[in-house]
């Protein structure tokens, strides 16, 4: 087993090492041993409030914008520690997009909301190429291709949210992480989405938070569960920490915790 | 049983009537004011319009047939005015973008945004004072006493604070979530403010603005003792360092003067004041108007 897992250490893009992350006081997850593969579509499920989100953004320092966030531990890219002191924020989500829980297009239009990312990344080549590409792969283009003048608020929710996906792309990042990009949106979107990321697969590595259990299946080759247990002096406060990581399959068939088996039938959460 | 039918003598019903009317009289007679004083000054300033008044000098009191014209006045108020809005506009900004998008709130932000406060408060003869001990008599500037260059520098403390505050809450309105898209492709905080927050604050910044300037160009008192009041034209650059005249002062001299034709032009002169007051703000609305339209396509 440990040699198995030596041999496949050069396919992991991302890993973290005993990661515990706080907000203030508050710890909110904790010791967390997580190896992300390359070209896999990776979910992280579990009950609300045991800190998937938290450690989702913690994988491009999404959390450095909030106060009073820290993290202890390391998280490895690219065999570099992104928290190291000498690493540049701006440089880690340029290579790590992300794609947020609610649709936040700019108030621009869908062009320059594709564009923007690009130009400020310093890209040179064809624009117009760059957004027809990336407007495909997001599955967006035939249904806005007359209309890219068009604010991109003008768009439903379902295709906003794939003009961020589409944006996030066209910066041509090397891992997208995902905060449960589904949850404000109707089925159908969903559906959608879903599809754009079996797409996206063949070419980047995904990290998605989601609340839907049939999504984690459909989607995902990996699944991580989180669960959060009270603290040990028992003030009430909860802490999180990774229950159990492996196949999607697995998970979902043949789990090994009990915990998590009865947080998949439905028993809590 | 009570009759669900409404009860007109119900002591309820009558307690709601009366507090209804009471309230609808308190607004009539906030707003007659404003009616009674615009419509004063309309009526006496706007007889007085011609075409001369904005092309002559001014005459010193005493002749009683013709006061001339408020052209030095009129552009003066513009000059010092634009030089209070030069000083002001850039640091008020960068202020305001400084305390919303810097500062994570710690205890010198908040001694900022109390400072802030406190300067909107203070009169703004104490802003004229100051000037004046700090430049005029010092005469720090080239050896200029009075000027229009210290007039502006004294309406730019008035404006300041002004600026600061709504740039910082118009910022402070700015969705969370366009900040997190911003950096999510990439952006640096620089980039980020630049071309996405600022913006998307536009309209709450210009609308700041505009009411600084608005206030600005009506105030009195610090130009009495910094730019004071001169009745000849405005002919090149070097004016900037001499006395200046000013519609608002313009209308304090000669408003208390004992000459018929004087007080015509200070009514004039109020005339134009509120005119222009009055037009920036509905062009300002007008303009908000159109940027809401065209962002919403």
């Amino acid at each position: 087993m440990i040699k198995n897992n030596k041999k496949a250490q050069k396919n992991h893009i991302l890993s973290l090492e005993d990661v515990s992350i706080s907000y203030g006081k508050f710890e909110a997850v904790k010791n967390i041993f997580c190896n992300f593969k390359k070209g896999d579509i990776t979910s992280l499920i579990g009950p609300s409030g045991c800190g998937k989100s938290t450690v989702l953004r913690s994988l491009n320092r999404m959390n450095d914008l909030i106060p009073n966030c820290s993290l202890k531990g390391t998280v490895l890219f690219d065999g570099t520690n992104i928290y190291d002191k000498r690493v540049d924020a701006v440089e880690v989500r340029r290579r790590i997009g992300m794609v947020f829980q609610q649709p936040n297009p700019f108030p621009k239009s869908i062009y320059e909301n594709i564009a923007f990312g690009a130009r400020i990344n310093g890209f040179v080549g064809d624009m117009d190429d760059l957004v027809e590409l990336s407007l495909k792969k997001a599955a967006l283009w035939s249904e806005c291709k007359d209309k890219l003048n068009d604010s991109g608020y003008s768009l439903s929710g379902g295709q906003q949210q794939r003009l961020c996906i589409a944006r996030t792309i066209a910066i041509e990042p090397e891992i997208i992480l995902m905060d449960e990009p589904c949850s404000a949106l109707d089925p159908i979107s969903t559906l959608k989405i879903e599809e754009t990321m079996h797409e996206l697969k063949k070419k980047y590595t995904i990290i998605i938070v989601t609340h839907n259990m049939q999504q984690a299946l459909r989607v995902s080759d990996m699944t991580a569960f989180f669960n959060a247990i009270e603290y040990e002096d028992g003030d009430g406060g909860k802490v999180g920490y990774l229950a159990e990581f492996n196949s999607t399959k697995k998970i979902f068939s043949s789990p090994k915790e009990k915990i998590t088996q009865e947080y998949i039938s439905g028993k809590f959460g | 049983m009570n009759s669900l039918f409404y009860q007109k003598n119900s002591s309820r019903n009558i307690g709601d009537k009366v507090f209804t009317t009471l309230s609808l009289i308190c607004v009539v007679i906030s707003i007659l004011p404003l009616i009674f004083l615009v419509t004063y000054i309309l009526i006496k300033g706007g007889a007085q319009i011609t075409p001369d008044l904005f092309t002559l000098e001014p005459n010193p009191p005493g002749d009683d047939l013709d006061a001339g014209g408020i052209n030095p006045a009129l552009i003066g108020t513009l000059i010092i005015t634009s030089i209070a809005s030069i000083i002001s506009i850039p640091v008020g900004v960068g202020g305001g973008i400084y305390l919303a998008e810097y500062s994570k709130g710690g205890s010198f932000s908040r001694f900022i945004r109390f400072g802030v406060n406190v300067l909107a408060g203070v009169p703004s003869i104490i802003a004229g004072v100051f000037i004046y001990a700090l430049i005029v008599s010092t005469k720090i500037l080239f050896g200029s006493m009075y000027s229009g260059l210290a007039g502006g520098m004294a309406l730019s403390i008035l404006m300041l604070p002004t600026v600061i505050k709504t740039t910082d809450e118009g910022l402070k309105l700015v969705p969370n979530e366009l900040r997190y898209a911003s950096l999510g492709v990439g952006a640096s905080m620089y980039t980020t403010i630049l071309k996405i927050t600022l913006p998307s604050a536009f309209r709450s910044i210009a609308t700041g603005v505009v009411l600084g300037i608005a206030r600005a160009a009506g105030e009195t008192a610090p130009l009495i003792f910094t730019a004071l009041f001169s009745y000849y034209y405005i002919t090149g650059f070097g004016d900037l360092f001499y006395e200046m005249g000013s519609l608002s002062v313009l209308i304090y001299n000669f408003a208390l003067e004992p000459y018929d034709a004087q007080n015509k032009l200070a009514w004039s002169a109020s005339f134009i004041l509120v005119l222009s007051i009055l037009s920036v703000n509905i062009f300002l609305r007008i303009l908000a108007a159109l940027t809401e339209k065209t962002k919403r396509v």
